[in-house]
Order: structure tokens, then sequence, then C-alpha cells
């Protein structure tokens, strides 16, 4: 480590860079090393400090030993401080869920995630209930029954019927949470197809997002990965007709208060749809097309007037590890009226661009206009 | 065969009158040591020291979400190609949190954990002279140190180490074009992985066999201490799951190179068409979790032991609902094999198996509810004693309630939607099993240091140690559930990118000083027990006045265990403050009849001779008060 420094400033002073700079670096490498060193200092001279008051205590417990007076009673002194950490702690708990708690999401902009909030709720108040209820119990115990050489502990080896309350109560409880969250759980990923819902198309790559809108039939043609050219990024199989008008769009647009089908697709590893505004979420994998169905309730133009913050924005990340930017693969979510939905999917261009047109040697290129997107498959290699 | 030769070379001793009549080598005594107690003495601190590895890593990369712009040029000269200019690179950042991850749930807290107590305590707390099969031991352990070893040297290879996440997910880990961690990195993680189960493997069927056939007389299974049954339960889980994971793990070196697709289908890679067909990486993850799930109460069944065993010496009373304990930890064992699919509720499983899963998860609630409300009522009316090995029971005790809660959200399908990866999980799981674990294990080094090393640890080191330990843990862990709500997705590199994210910044810095501090405060725990080895108080032979058989065997070590015969067994472990008995604990070595005062009508619910005894001795004692 210490050659690999050396030889750092041995380069930088051979350089041809002037005097002055090198000066430079290595008083930069001194600055570094005397930050270090300043802490490793400080952290020493606590310990010295821990160690010195270590000596004090023991040399006044030896010297009350001698005079015969009581020595410092170390077990009480735990136990009071276990005391001083409940009341802490409840307090810190206390301040955390007002002060954070408030910065947690807002309110869900979809239908179902009303439900799970409600869920949410209900099944926050119970358990921080126990949580509470049990926290003090465990510390005051501590303090209440500390050691006393007066005294006996009391043999109470087991006690069948508060064992069976104890395990009765909680099993009500959870039967209730299973019984409310399963029902929950069953109408969210209700999978039955209805008529009318909006096929939309993600699919993650590493690092990005593509996204498909069906054109005017409203169906999304089949994809076929082995077909992904250079034009064909997605790997859209035009050998089925649904996939002629099939668009391409750079912002997840939805209309509000529409049933909305996302299906998702990977190409590479495992990534995650994750869009937390909507209580969505579902991975995308590889070979293994997934769907999460929502009806988005609030549009993005609400939710910034509702929030006070004029420049939110619904977003979608990627949850699941995939790669070295994993941290930077997004995209902007935006909920609007019918109406702006429909003026913007109209200026939608389609996948089939020119380029793709002749790779295909289909014929009647002359309909495209000339500035056809670019490739964004080559845009992030 | 080997157990005999051990037991006779005890036996021979005694006789001999402690003449060594075999010459232990250097090297058989402290590196090929087939005796338990040695073995798991080495188990510990390598242990100790793979924990101090994978704290520093989660420094690092704390440092990295405490100050996203920020360039430190000492870590630009401490990693160098992984940190150029002073910042980590966002691949190495992902290396950090996989070894961290990996080291800490296997390395130290199933290796570190179950493989000391297992090793020192089932042995000693049954009343065996060594393990079922000393050789196999000693090969557990040098299987471990291999597997250490070849995982640390991935930190050595050009691309550095795997950094997939701890569960490795095929694509990603599968493709080594995929990441830089997915090369040889990931090639050493799988080998040491498999080293790693071999060496669970041959202790956990050790533990099992030593538990089943190598009780003393009188030790049958309901006066084992909770200890014994934990780790029992632990190892029998372990020798259940881990096969798989191996399963999981030799395809996946297949997919990545043999060019088979169990788990790959369909695979566009920067633009180039993949020739994998067919496979699935939902396989790999059903495999992985299988044993993933499990593998977490491998991880807190030993530390609940131990909690259960410390509370109950230092609260100086019989722990609460013994036969409760022994059944919720069975019922914790048995569960825990059908819960692994609330891992995967949004992989896009069949939902309807995702509702089962949440119905199993959140039964497995009940059994530790049980555990937790047992565990208050031992303290309640006790005569506490506050030692550090009891403040980190309790400490364990806080955290797993804490961490458990949170678990019932997670749980839920419905509510996992949303919480799913984010740091609620991340917030969930070091509390209920990192923490807990850990703070169990340290429990386990602090109450059976004397026996370990004959030696006592400092006191208020301990205390300060726990302190500082315990409220830092609590400030780093519980702000992470409100990044959880808010959406804030796990194994991100840097939140900057993302303006919604700015105001978790400041957290970010609060939770990366409470690490810091509470790593340093390791140090005072690292101090205490290094020098506690050598210079030390000397212990007595039975410390912390406990009623378990290991407090009877002699301080100094031998191999054997203890002179002479083994003692027999007469009564349950957790005698502690019997109305009636002269002192405030009964070893379990002392036959009913020298306690007669203290003796109950239940003592004898399966002894209808010793019931008849005692009603004639309590009829004859209350004709005795009434001539008086």
């Amino acid at each position: 480590m210490l050659s690999g420094t050396t030889m750092l400033m041995a380069q930088s002073a051979d350089s041809t860079a002037t005097a002055a700079t090198a000066t430079t670096a290595a008083d930069a490498k001194t600055i570094m090393w005397m930050g270090a060193g300043y802490y490793v200092l400080l952290f020493l001279l606590l310990c010295v400090v821990i160690a010195i008051v270590g000596k004090i205590l023991k040399v006044y417990d030896l010297t009350q030993q001698i005079q015969g007076k009581k020595e410092l009673n170390w077990n009480n002194l735990m136990a009071i401080i276990c005391l001083v950490f409940l009341l802490a702690g409840i307090y810190g708990a206390y301040w955390e869920f007002t002060v954070q708690g408030t910065q947690s999401l807002p309110e869900a902009a979809s239908l179902h995630g009303v439900k799970i909030d409600e869920m949410f709720t209900v099944t926050t108040v119970i358990t921080m209930i126990v949580f509470f209820i049990t926290q003090i119990l465990l510390f005051t115990f501590l303090f209440r029954y500390k050691h006393s050489s007066k005294r006996r502990a009391h043999y109470l080896p087991h006690n069948n019927t508060i064992e069976k309350v104890w395990t009765i109560i909680p099993a009500i409880v959870l039967t209730i949470l299973v019984v409310f969250g399963f029902f929950t759980w069953q109408e969210i990923t209700n999978t039955t197809e209805v008529k009318g819902d909006l096929n939309i198309e993600i699919t993650g790559h590493q690092f990005a997002w593509e996204l498909r809108y069906p054109g005017k039939d409203n169906k999304l043609g089949t994809i076929n990965y082995q077909l992904v050219t250079g034009n064909n990024n997605l790997g859209i199989d035009y050998s089925d007709r649904n996939s002629f008008d099939d668009l391409r769009a750079d912002t997840l647009v939805l209309p509000v208060n529409q049933s909305i089908r996302l299906n998702i697709r990977s190409q590479d590893v495992i990534h995650s749809c994750y869009m937390p505004h909507f209580r969505v979420q579902m991975n995308a994998v590889p070979g293994l097309p997934t769907f999460f169905k929502f009806t988005p309730t609030i549009t993005t133009e609400d939710m910034r007037n509702r929030l006070n913050q004029p420049d939110f924005e619904y977003m979608l990340y990627c949850n699941k590890i995939c790669g070295g930017a994993h941290y930077n693969m997004k995209k902007v979510i935006r909920v609007v009226s019918v109406l702006e939905y429909q003026q913007w999917i109209a200026q939608q261009k389609p996948y089939l661009t020119d380029a793709l047109k002749k790779d295909l040697k289909l014929a009647g290129t002359t309909n495209q206009q000339k500035n056809t997107p670019q490739n964004r498959l080559a845009l992030n290699n | 065969m080997s157990t005999l030769a051990v037991h006779d070379h005890g036996v021979v001793h005694h006789e001999e009158g402690h003449e060594h009549h075999h010459k232990d080598t250097f090297i058989s005594k402290y590196i090929f040591s087939m005796d338990h107690k040695m073995i798991a003495k080495q188990f510990l601190i390598t242990g100790i020291t793979m924990a101090v590895i994978a704290m520093t890593l989660s420094i690092l990369f704390r440092i990295q979400l405490a100050y996203p712009d920020k360039a430190f040029p000492l870590l630009g000269v401490l990693l160098g190609r992984f940190a150029p200019g002073g910042r980590l690179d966002p691949n190495f950042y992902l290396a950090l949190v996989t070894i961290h991850g990996t080291i800490m749930v296997f390395f130290v807290l199933t290796a570190g954990l179950s493989g000391t107590f297992s090793n020192l305590l089932i042995p000693l707390q049954v009343g065996a002279r060594d393990m079922a099969s000393p050789f196999m031991n000693m090969l557990s352990y040098w299987f471990f140190f291999t597997a250490c070893v070849i995982m640390l040297s991935s930190f050595f290879v050009q691309k550095g180490p795997a950094s997939g996440g701890w569960t490795v997910y095929p694509p990603l880990s599968a493709l080594p074009k995929a990441m830089n961690g997915s090369e040889l990195g990931m090639t050493l993680w799988l080998i040491s992985m498999i080293c790693f189960v071999a060496s669970s493997l041959m202790g956990g069927i050790n533990y099992v066999s030593t538990v089943l056939n190598m009780r003393t007389k009188g030790m049958d299974l309901w006066k084992m201490p909770l200890t014994v049954w934990s780790f029992f339960l632990t190892a029998t889980l372990g020798v259940l799951s881990f096969p798989v994971l191996v399963a999981g793990i030799v395809l996946l070196i297949f997919d990545r190179s043999m060019g088979t697709s169990f788990y790959l289908s369909d695979i566009v890679l920067a633009g180039k068409v993949m020739p994998f067909e067919g496979g699935s990486p939902i396989l790999f993850e059903h495999l992985f979790w299988f044993l993933g799930h499990p593998e977490v109460y491998i991880v807190i069944m030993p530390a609940m032991g131990i909690a259960s065993e410390v509370m109950s010496v230092n609260s100086r009373k019989p722990i609460f609902g013994y036969h409760a304990m022994v059944y919720s930890l069975i019922g914790i064992t048995v569960l825990s094999f059908i819960v692994w699919g609330h891992h995967m509720f949004v992989t896009g499983m069949n939902p309807f198996l995702g509702g089962v899963f949440m119905i199993t998860t959140l039964i497995i609630a009940v059994p530790s509810a049980v555990k937790t409300f047992n565990w208050l009522a031992t303290l309640w009316r006790g005569n506490i004693r506050f030692h550090p090995a009891m403040l980190f029971a309790i400490g364990m005790v806080s955290f797993f309630i804490s961490g458990g809660l949170t678990g019932i959200f997670l749980g839920n399908a419905a509510l996992d939607i949303t919480l799913h990866d984010t740091y609620f999980v991340v917030a969930h799981f070091h509390l209920v099993m990192g923490s807990a674990a850990i703070f169990g294990m340290l429990a386990g080094v602090y109450h059976w240091f004397p026996k370990m090393f004959g030696r006592m640890m400092d006191e208020k080191l301990g205390y300060l140690h726990f302190w500082i330990t315990f409220t830092c843990a609590y400030l780093v862990f519980f702000p992470m559930h409100f990044m959880g709500l808010d959406g804030v997705p796990r194994r991100y590199y840097s939140m900057t990118d993302f303006p919604a994210f700015n105001r978790w910044l400041s957290v970010n810095k609060f939770i990366t000083l409470a690490a810091i501090t509470a790593a340093l405060a390791q140090v005072a725990f690292l101090y205490n027990f290094i020098h506690s080895i050598f210079w030390g108080k000397k212990t007595v032979q039975n410390p912390w006045n406990a009623n378990t058989l290991e407090w009877t065997a002699p301080i100094e070590h031998f191999h054997g265990n203890w002179y002479g015969e083994i003692p027999t067994v007469y009564r349950w472990p957790y005698d502690y403050s019997k109305p009636g008995a002269e002192e405030d604990f009964i070893l379990q070595t002392t036959p009913y009849s020298e306690t007669m005062s203290s003796n109950l009508p239940s003592d004898f619910e399966d002894n209808p001779i010793g019931l008849e005894e005692h009603t004639k001795w309590a009829t004859a004692q209350k004709s005795n008060e009434e001539v008086k």
C-alpha cells in the first residue's frame, strides 16, 4: 500500500507537469494521510479516556471496599439505564413516526393501491400496539425485577392457561390479517382479461426500459427474441398483423381512470418494474412475460397540486439488482386526462421505421416521416 | 468407533492419575484438532474475523450512501481500481453489498454461530466425551476455513468479487458479460459456497447424531437445555435444506461453464441474441429460497436457544413454558420449509401460490409470538443479574420483537407489492435475523467465555460494548423502515439521480455515522476478547451458578471433558430459585433424594415410585411439624 503511494507520487513527479503541480499532488497526499491520522489519533485518545475512566472507577470501588462502604452497584445502574433506554426509545420512535413517517409515499394513485393502504394501516395499528406493549414490558420488567440479595425469584415453570391464551390470541389476530390480506391479494392479481383494457408493454434491458403502445387495433403484436436486430431492438414479429401499428414512446403516459394491463418483459437479466405511487411492482423475467393490471386514479397535474410540488413526477424504478447502472434505470410516468392521452398517442411514431422496412423488404415506405426516431438500443450501448 | 476410543481415553486418563500418556503436538492440538472444544474456538475466532471483515465492507458502502458526491482520496489509495479517484465504483459497490451479505449470513451467523456453540455445548451439555465423529468435525472446520479463504480471494481477481447480490439470481450471475462480478468472482463464490455447504453438512450430521445417540445416563430429550434443542433442530434444518442449495448452485455452474440452459431462456444481451432456450430463472429462485428461507431460521434458532438459556440463568428463574418453547422451535422448524415462496410474491409466480405462501408465512408468526411472550414471562418476578451476556440476550429479544413485527407486513403478499426489495426489507431482516442473531452470538460468547478459555471477560467493557452497539443498531435500522415506506429501493449505488430521494440524504448520513460508531464499539469487544484470553481473571468452576452439565466439567481442557465417569443427570436444567432449596440453583446432576425439601409432586410425573417416596416424605414432614 505504501509502495503504491510512493509510486503514485513518483509518477506525478516524473510526469511532464511542472514542479508546482507535483508539489500540490504531494501536498494532497500529505493532507489525506494527515486527515486519516487525525481521526485515528482522536479514536486512540477516546480509548485512553475510556481506560482512564475505567481505572478511576476501579480505584473508587477499591477505596469504598477498604473503607467498608458499599461499592458502586453496577447491576442497579444497568437497570436504570434500561429504563432510560425505554423512555428515550419511546420518544425516538414517536419522533420517527411523526417526522419521517410523514415522508413516506403520498396517497395511492391507483384503485387497488387504496386497498393496499387500508391493509397497511390496519397492520400498522395492530403491530404497533404489540410493539409498544412488549417493549415496555421487557424493559420495565428489567428495571422492576433487578437483582436483590434479599429476595428470590418466583419459581414459575409454566402456566398452561396463560400459554394457551397467548397462543390463541396471536393466532386469531393473524387469521384476521391473513384472510383480509388473502382476499386483497386475490383481488389485485385477478387475472381475467377484460375487454377494453389498455395493453402497454414495457421491456427492461441493461439499463433502460422500452415502451410499446398498441396502435389503432389496440393489440400488441407478438415478440420473438430471436428476431432482435439493430433496427428491431425488441424483436417484434412482423408476420403478425397486429405488429404493424405498434408505437414507440419515451414516457409512460397513462390515461386516468382507465384499466391498464402492463405487460412486462425482460431481454437480459431479471429487472423489476416498480411504480411505488401506484403500489405496483412486478419482476421482469427473461423468458417469462409477466403483467400487472391497475387503474391510475390521480393525474400528475392533480398530484402536483395535492402535494404542492410543481416538479413532481411519478417514477418507475428498476427494483431488482441488474448490474452496474441498476441505480439509474428509470422512466417517467405521466398520468393525463383521456383527451390529452389521445392527443399524445397520435404523435407517437411506430416501431416499423423506414430502415426496418428496408430490412424486412416491405413495400410502401413513402408514407413515413423522414425524421425517424433514433435507434434506442444503439444509444444505450 | 471413534466415539468409543475417546470414551476409553477419558477413563484411562483418570486411572493414570491425570498423567499425559500421549503427546499433543502443536499441530494436533491447535490446528488439526479433533477436540470439539478446540474446534469450537477455531470456528469462533474465524467467525469473528469474518464478521470484522464484513462489517468493514458495510462501512465502506455506507460511506458511499452518505456522501455520494464526495471523493475520499484515502479510499482511492486503499482500494485502487475499485475506487478510482477516491469514489467507489458502482460495480464494486454491488460487490461490497453482495460479499457483506454472503459473509454475514453464511460465514458469521451460520458457521460462526452454530459452528461455535453447537460444537462447544452439545457434547458438554448432553454429557458426551466428544462429537459422534471428531474427525468429520475437524473436516467440517477446515472446509469452512477453505470456503472463507476462497471467498476472500475473490477480492484479488481482476474484475472483483461476485456482485449480483447474496441471492445470486441468474441470469445476472449466469452471464459473465452481464456484469464484472459475474466473471471469475462469481466462479469463486460458487466454489466457496460448495465448500461451505460441505462443511455445514458434516457439522450438522455430527450435531444430530451426537444429540440423538450420545446423551449421558438420565439425559432424556425432555431434560436437554433449550440450547441443545435449538442446535439439534437447527442442524436438522440445515441437513435437509443445504443440499438443495448445492443442487441449485451446480446447475448454475453448468449454465455458466457448460452451455446448458437450466435457468436461461430468451436472452438478448447487449443486442446479441444468446443461444439459451427453455430454462427458467424462477427455478433458481425456488431452489435458492428452499434453502434461503430455512437459512434465516438456521441463523436465528441457535440465538433463541442461547438467549433462553442465558435469560433463565441470569433471571434466576426457570425458563417459562419449557415445553412450549420446544414445541414452538419444532413448529418453526417444520413450517420454515413451506414458506420460501414469500420471497417471490412479485416474481410472476402464480398468484394463488403466492396466497398459499402468505398463509403459511403468517402461521409461523404464532410460534414466534409464543417464544417472545415466554421470554417476557421468564423475566417477570425474576431476580435479574445484568451480566453482559444477559444484556445481549435481552437485546436479542428486543430486536426479535422489532424486526419480527415488520415481518407481518412483508409476509402479506398484498403489502409486499410495494415493500418488496425496498429499505423496509433491509430494516426488517437486519433487525430480526442480523442484529438479533449477532446479539445471541455475543450473549453466548460472554456467557461461555469462561468455559472456552478458563478466564473471565471484563464486565465493564462488556457494558460499554452492549449499550453502544444496541443503541446504534436501532439508530441504523429504525429509520430505514421509513425510507422503505417512501419506496426507496435497496442496492442503489446512489440516490442522487432521483430528486424525490434527496430528502433521505440527511437520514443516510445519520445512519452512516451511527454505523461507524457501532463499528468502533466493536473495538471494545475485540480488545476485551483478546485481552481476556491471555490475561483475564481466572474463572471458578461454575461462575454463573448455572445448572447445566457443562459447568460440572473441570475448568482445564482435555480431550474427554470429564475425569472418570460422565455425570448422570436426574432433573431438567431449569431448577432455579426452587422454593425450599438451599441455594437458588440445583445442578442437573443432583438427584431428587438430596433435595427432599424442594421437591414438588410435579417433579415425579413419570416416576410413580419417586412420587410415592415424595408423598411419604411430605406426610412425615407434616406429622413432624405437628409434633413440634
